[in-house]
């Protein structure tokens, strides 16, 4: 069954609130303005706005917001005329307070992060949601770390919630081929008609793209991409070279794809700092199933105690660390930076 | 057992003092140093509820006697009851039907239930020690402002997250002005309890207006991050203050290590994991809270911290109730 009558899948585009974690939360006004105009034109359904950690992300544990993300979502919403704002909220973090004021400002579609076993902390805000008129998105994050009918069983809570469409979320680019359609299809057989699947890749293990496909093929009916990879860690589905794909198999996205390619050269590759690539240390975080957006932290946290960054990330994936627990790769470092002869005090403050 | 139907050596009654309200003696075991106990409900029979029960139960100012909720097949009601209290699954109105109503009420239930139930303990003039983050009265932290609103009748607890990390916040705050406070808790998934989990912007809203309030930061924010890591994480937290350039920063450690030793007066497990860690304006400091075990598993210092300290609170009440009536 297809998303729509036009439609055989819809796509969201999330770089300007997963790209953020890149750019260290550093968008501003015109970055914004340019990127959404550009992937509007290119008929992008849904465009994702908000900081990397999701509505008020903006932190010493994640970083600051250079520019207030709810100025960003309002820019945002002007400048697009036919797109959809999406915004990500994580229980937690952000609350129905954020869910509300981003709703004021024309946001239509909230998307609800939890960690893939604590759904049923995202059922106060998917109700206040679905009250306010918004539809609704579930993110289940780290969705490796769970067995398909676990999983299942989450995205259950968050449509009993009010949850119009669950997201296999693999944060950390750990999920391989059959891994993504076993996850998927557990989810579309416990909800049946009740809410749709989706899928968000993410690039460590070069699989984003084929990932993307195999959810497609197993009844995903949204998929997520950045355009130009733009995102945590080793960078997400490319948009652009996901609609190319899709376009070559007779899947209908709706995307200009020959638009979004020019958009995704002029005008998102010039807001990057530089490309994500599959580097030792993002090649890591997917082997190793640690959360994405922690990259730029890890590599702060290594420079600042003169450990080896790898390390830091492997400790990570030990200790089992879940999305939003940044503060513990500082713990983590001053731990490898103990274990060593010359101890922590020895360690020059940046 | 004791008259006021307690099968433990303790809770004689001796004396009528402070109007209507019964203080009692209770025996110390050693020697003939009697000192005055005030008798306790725990409204709520959950997790935190049996927690604080066996914390109460070591007190020698408090004797627990009453504990009530609403599940006539719940576990901590049977435990409460071999332990010797008298409990009902008739909630607050069974409680106070009683012909001898406790001195302070522990409120273990939910900030909803809390709401309705604080008026109807106010009609009886009960002292509430609330645990929910409903925050009718103010809120208190031990180490931080144990005393400045003991008369007033009812105390709010805060939360798990904001009974480990304010007193950090107030360490900094009490030597150099802090602009901005932020404290990130990572709790075992296990030790969250239904109450938590259905309503976590109770917690950030109540922890971080609680951060500036108490802790003494001019804005306050606060993050809980769940962990489902197995075996179950020890609650950790961090907090990080702004901090003006050129602070002092062997006082804020200082400080910081003072605070330490002073909740651990009441959770020893609590401890910084490094010393406060000094970046371009900020101080970040991280602490590990290991929980007494008492019911819960030691990881979960999150509930720990809560009901010792709720205890704290109880304890002082008693004692204040023992000046006022010499």
């Amino acid at each position: 069954m297809p998303y729509s009558e036009d439609l055989d899948i819809r796509i969201t585009d999330s770089c300007m609130r997963d790209g953020s974690h890149a750019v260290a939360h550093q968008f501003d006004e015109t970055a914004i303005r340019d990127m959404v105009t550009a992937l509007d034109s290119a008929r992008v359904p849904v465009l994702e706005v908000a900081h990397g950690d999701g509505l008020g992300g903006s932190s010493f544990n994640y970083g600051f917001s250079k520019v207030p993300e709810r100025k960003l979502i309002k820019l945002a919403v002007e400048h697009a005329p036919s797109s959809k704002i999406a915004c990500l909220v994580l229980p937690g973090v952000g609350t129905v307070d954020d869910i509300r004021a981003a709703r004021d400002l024309g946001v239509s579609v909230m998307r609800v992060a939890t960690h893939s076993t604590e759904a049923d902390i995202s059922a106060q805000h998917f109700g206040i949601a679905r009250e306010l008129g918004l539809e609704t998105v579930g993110f289940l994050m780290m969705a490796h770390s769970v067995a398909p009918e676990a999983l299942a069983r989450q995205g259950r809570i968050m449509a009993d919630a009010g949850c119009q469409c669950v997201y296999v979320v693999d944060s950390a680019g750990a999920l391989v081929m059959e891994q993504v359609s076993d996850r998927v299809a557990a989810l579309c057989d416990i909800l049946g008609d009740d809410a749709q699947v989706g899928f968000h890749g993410h690039q460590n293990l070069s699989l984003a793209v084929a990932n993307s496909l195999l959810a497609i093929r197993a009844g995903a009916l949204q998929i997520d991409g950045c355009t130009r990879a733009f995102g945590a860690g080793a960078g997400n589905t490319p948009t652009e070279v996901l609609a190319a794909v899709c376009e070559r198999l007779g899947i209908r996205t709706g995307i200009d794809v020959f638009a979004l390619i020019d958009a995704a050269e002029d005008v998102v590759r010039p807001v990057m700092e530089s490309e994500p690539v599959v580097d030792r240390m993002s090649l890591l975080m997917g082997y190793a199933g640690v959360y994405s957006s922690f990259l730029r932290h890890a590599n702060r946290a290594a420079e600042r105690y003169g450990v080896p960054g790898p390390e830091i990330l492997l400790r990570a994936g030990q200790r089992q660390l879940v999305g939003g627990q940044e503060d513990l790769l500082i713990d983590i470092a001053m731990e490898i930076a103990a274990e060593r002869p010359t101890g922590i005090d020895h360690v020059a403050a940046p | 057992m004791g008259r006021c139907g307690h099968n433990l050596p303790r809770c004689n009654p001796l004396m009528l003092c402070g109007g209507h309200r019964v203080v009692r003696y209770r025996y110390s075991l050693n020697a003939g140093d009697h000192v005055p106990s005030l008798t306790a409900a725990i409204v709520g029979s959950g997790n935190i509820a049996t927690d604080l029960l066996f914390k109460l139960l070591r007190s020698d100012v408090i004797s627990p006697r009453y504990m009530v909720g609403v599940d006539p097949d719940s576990d901590g009601l049977r435990r409460a009851a071999g332990l010797g209290l008298e409990v009902s699954a008739g909630g607050v109105d069974w409680l106070l039907a009683r012909s001898e109503l406790p001195d302070i009420v522990f409120e273990a239930t939910s900030a909803y239930a809390h709401v309705v139930n604080a008026p109807r303990y106010a009609e009886h003039g009960l002292k509430v020690v609330d645990l929910t983050p409903a925050a009718i009265g103010p809120y208190v932290v031990p180490t931080v402002n144990l005393t400045e609103h003991i008369g007033l009748n009812n105390l709010n607890m805060v939360t798990c997250g904001g009974q480990a990390t304010i007193p950090m916040v107030a360490a900094v705050s009490r030597v150099v002005p802090v602009r901005y406070a932020e404290i990130v808790a990572s709790v075992a998934s296990l030790a969250a309890g239904p109450g938590t989990r259905a309503n976590v912007d109770e917690f950030t809203r109540t922890t971080a207006g609680a951060v500036a309030k108490v802790g003494g930061a001019e804005v306050g924010k606060a993050i809980i991050v769940l962990n489902p890591a197995s075996p179950p994480v020890i609650m950790r937290d961090t907090i990080f203050a702004a901090i003006p350039h050129g602070s002092d920063e062997n006082a804020i450690v200082a400080s910081v290590r003072r605070m330490e030793a002073a909740v651990q007066a009441y959770v020893p497990g609590y401890r910084l994991t490094a010393d406060p860690q000094f970046d371009a304006g900020r101080v970040a400091i991280f602490v590990e809270v290991e929980g007494a075990g008492d019911y819960f598993p030691p990881y979960a210092g999150n509930l720990d911290i809560m009901t010792a300290a709720a205890t704290r609170v109880g304890e002082e009440i008693a004692r204040a109730a023992m000046i006022s009536t010499v």
